[in-house]
């Protein structure tokens, strides 16, 4: 099969939802001729014309709430938020608008949109251009999540959150969009709240977000020449979350250890976690483990490695996990 | 002649009177509204919109009927103005199946989009943006459609209305923004908020024609929003109108009230909207005050029927309460 990559594949989503639906228009900044701040967009203004591929100003909000109205009257939006640490300018739009709007108003009207925005780390930015959010959005009731780990994945869960009638946060990930994998020619879309089992194993379950996916596998491969065999599950969307798939892998390993590159407290895995403690307490053979961001400002230079999980911490808790039961 | 005498000159009779049933229904159910949450029938509070009816009637009836009305939580007016059935909107109001939001969204939250009413809002400004977006939206499908926006003086301080001026003056989007400036952000009063005396003149900043005027003359809220509708309906983008008002006396029904001066708190009604076109249609327009009275009787009677509706109508129940999350 041939190979592309992440960014390709999702430039490929939108291009052939935009040829498939009329009614999907772009709005963010950088996103016209420059063709995304990641070159995620290029060659979309060529092909589809500034209308409905919109450049606009530095007003994350206003860009937000634009589009919830061209969704609510009908068309499909797609902002893009440059890197997700600007997301927590469109929250008002995304947690009191998008998500609750069709509820308050007793399901007469509908929120055709994503809000497409990468999470990044490890790039030297500092504070405020490495972080990963997703748990606040998580949080919030009436969202759809995905953060895809593969271009496949990026693909199919895109073309899927484009034909949403619901707001969907798509988080993609900076170092991720040039990364390859395969991915077929024809058609196809993902359904969101499925995971899936990267790797199976059977010592212990190891469910991995976003970037760390790539990660778990590395330790993986090395854990499996001391005789330790990891089961890896990647949650592809985290709303809704697919509880049953971690609950029965750990049900068989035992032992659950949850990896995020987001800080680590109240952060997604403290909910996969007690998911997991809920579904599967009594197979449980040592307490479920976290290995995620530091609880700190990130830290921009060679000092930004101590913030961040990464393969060798991942291993290490592992192997120790192993030992604590 | 008054100002609003010579406005009303322009103005039929027919047109005169039905703006006249419009504002007293709206009082009549508003008063209705402050009557049912002292009795503890309203769920949580209710921002009465009494006092400010020539805003919402005066504008909406600038529309046509395929337009479109985004408003905020101030908005039963709005909504009554745009055609919407008074008793969906008290059943609202009371948290009832029957509400015109199946009773979840309540005072806050009224919706029609059959009548092109696409709600109020009650995060502050929020809604400027969105109204905006679907304003683009009719831009960009070539309906012909204008979306009209109406938001207080407090939204006029967030960070959304200023970042959607210059979007809006940028793409000359179909969109016609009113402030209904009343004053009053619940207890800061406009001179301990605003930088400037005329809230319209913030227009000038994104290069879009921006006009004050007086929000309880209700032929000039009318002419003011036409032109301005017609222009956005001509492509020639948008326009902010701050129409001048005030507030009833509190923000909220549940509001303490520590204002500025008592005499602010009265002010309103000195300059009520109401008695002064009564007067407009009595001594300028002779219609006959039998007329009017009997339109005054009928709007007593329709808020009372609103509320025996909405309180003869069940609570909305649990099987409701998972529905409508997502689509």
């Amino acid at each position: 099969m041939r190979e592309i990559t992440y960014s390709q594949a999702i430039n490929e989503a939108i291009r052939e939802e935009m040829r498939r639906d009329p009614d999907i228009v772009l709005l963010g900044q950088d996103i016209g001729v420059y063709g995304g701040t990641f070159g995620v967009y290029r060659g979309l203004c060529d092909e589809f014309g500034e209308d409905r591929v919109r450049d606009g100003p530095l007003s994350e909000a206003a860009t937000a709430g634009f589009g919830i109205g061209l969704a609510v009257a009908g068309m499909r939006a797609i902002v893009e938020i440059e890197f997700m640490d600007f997301s927590p300018l469109v929250l008002d739009a995304v947690a009191n608008q998008a998500s609750k709007m069709r509820y308050f108003f007793g399901g007469k009207v509908k929120v055709p949109l994503v809000l497409r925005m990468p999470s990044a780390s490890k790039l030297g930015l500092g504070a405020q251009h490495s972080q990963s959010l997703e748990s606040w959005f998580m949080h919030t009731p009436g969202l759809l999540i995905a953060m895809p780990s593969t271009p496949y994945d990026a693909k199919g869960l895109l073309k899927t959150a484009v034909r949403q009638d619901n707001p969907v946060i798509f988080i993609e990930h900076v170092r991720l969009y040039a990364t390859k994998g395969e991915v077929p020619e024809e058609e196809y879309n993902l359904p969101f709240g499925s995971a899936r089992i990267v790797r199976e194993g059977s010592d212990v379950t190891v469910v991995a977000i976003a970037m760390m996916v790539q990660e778990a596998v590395q330790s993986a491969d090395e854990l499996e020449k001391e005789g330790i065999s990891v089961e890896i599950i990647d949650p592809r969307t985290l709303a809704p979350l697919d509880g049953g798939t971690i609950v029965e892998s750990v049900k068989k390993t035992g032992r659950l250890l949850v990896t995020h590159e987001a800080y680590r407290t109240a952060g997604v895995g403290a909910e996969i976690g007690q998911v997991a403690l809920e579904g599967a307490f009594d197979y449980l053979v040592a307490p479920i483990r976290r290995v995620a961001g530091k609880h700190q400002p990130i830290p921009a230079g060679p000092l930004q490695d101590e913030v961040f999980p990464d393969r060798n911490k991942l291993a290490a808790a592992i192997r120790d996990l192993m030992e604590e039961g | 002649m008054t100002d609003q005498a010579r406005h009303a000159a322009a103005v039929s009779p027919d047109q005169a009177l039905g703006w006249y049933r419009q504002m007293v229904h709206i009082r009549k159910f508003e008063e209705k509204v402050v009557e049912l949450s002292g009795r503890g029938l309203v769920s949580g509070s209710t921002h009465p919109c009494i006092a400010q009816e020539a805003v919402s009637v005066g504008c909406i009836s600038a529309l046509n009927a395929e337009d479109l009305v985004l408003a905020t939580y101030r908005g039963h007016g709005t909504f009554l103005a745009r055609g919407g059935d008074p008793k969906a909107a008290m059943a609202e109001i009371l948290c009832r199946e029957t509400g015109c939001c199946k009773g979840k969204g309540g005072s806050m939250h009224l919706c029609d989009p059959d009548i092109g009413f696409l709600g109020t809002n009650a995060i502050v400004a929020a809604h400027i943006p969105i109204a905006s977006g679907v304003a683009l939206a009719n831009q960009l499908k070539k309906t012909n459609r204008v979306t009209l926006c109406l938001f207080g003086d407090g939204a006029s301080c967030e960070g959304a209305f200023y970042e959607t001026l210059n979007m809006v003056a940028l793409w000359k989007v179909p969109v016609v923004l009113v402030c209904e400036n009343n004053g009053y952000a619940i207890s800061v009063p406009v001179k301990k908020s605003l930088s400037v005396a005329e809230i319209a003149t913030r227009a000038q900043g994104f290069d879009m024609p921006g006009v004050s005027i007086d929000g309880n003359d209700i032929v000039e809220v009318y002419e003011t929003t036409r032109q301005a509708v017609e222009r956005a309906r001509e492509g020639g983008g948008p326009t902010l109108i701050e129409c001048r008002t005030v507030r009833w006396e509190r923000h909220s029904a549940l509001s303490a009230g520590f204002y500025e001066s008592r005499e602010e708190r009265k002010r309103w009604q000195v300059v009520d909207p109401i008695p002064r076109f009564r007067t407009v249609l009595t001594d300028q327009m002779a219609i006959q005050a039998s007329v009017l009275e009997e339109m005054e009787q009928e709007a007593e009677e329709a808020a009372e029927e609103a509320a025996e509706f909405a309180i003869r109508s069940p609570f909305t129940g649990t099987a409701q309460l998972e529905q409508d999350i997502f689509a």
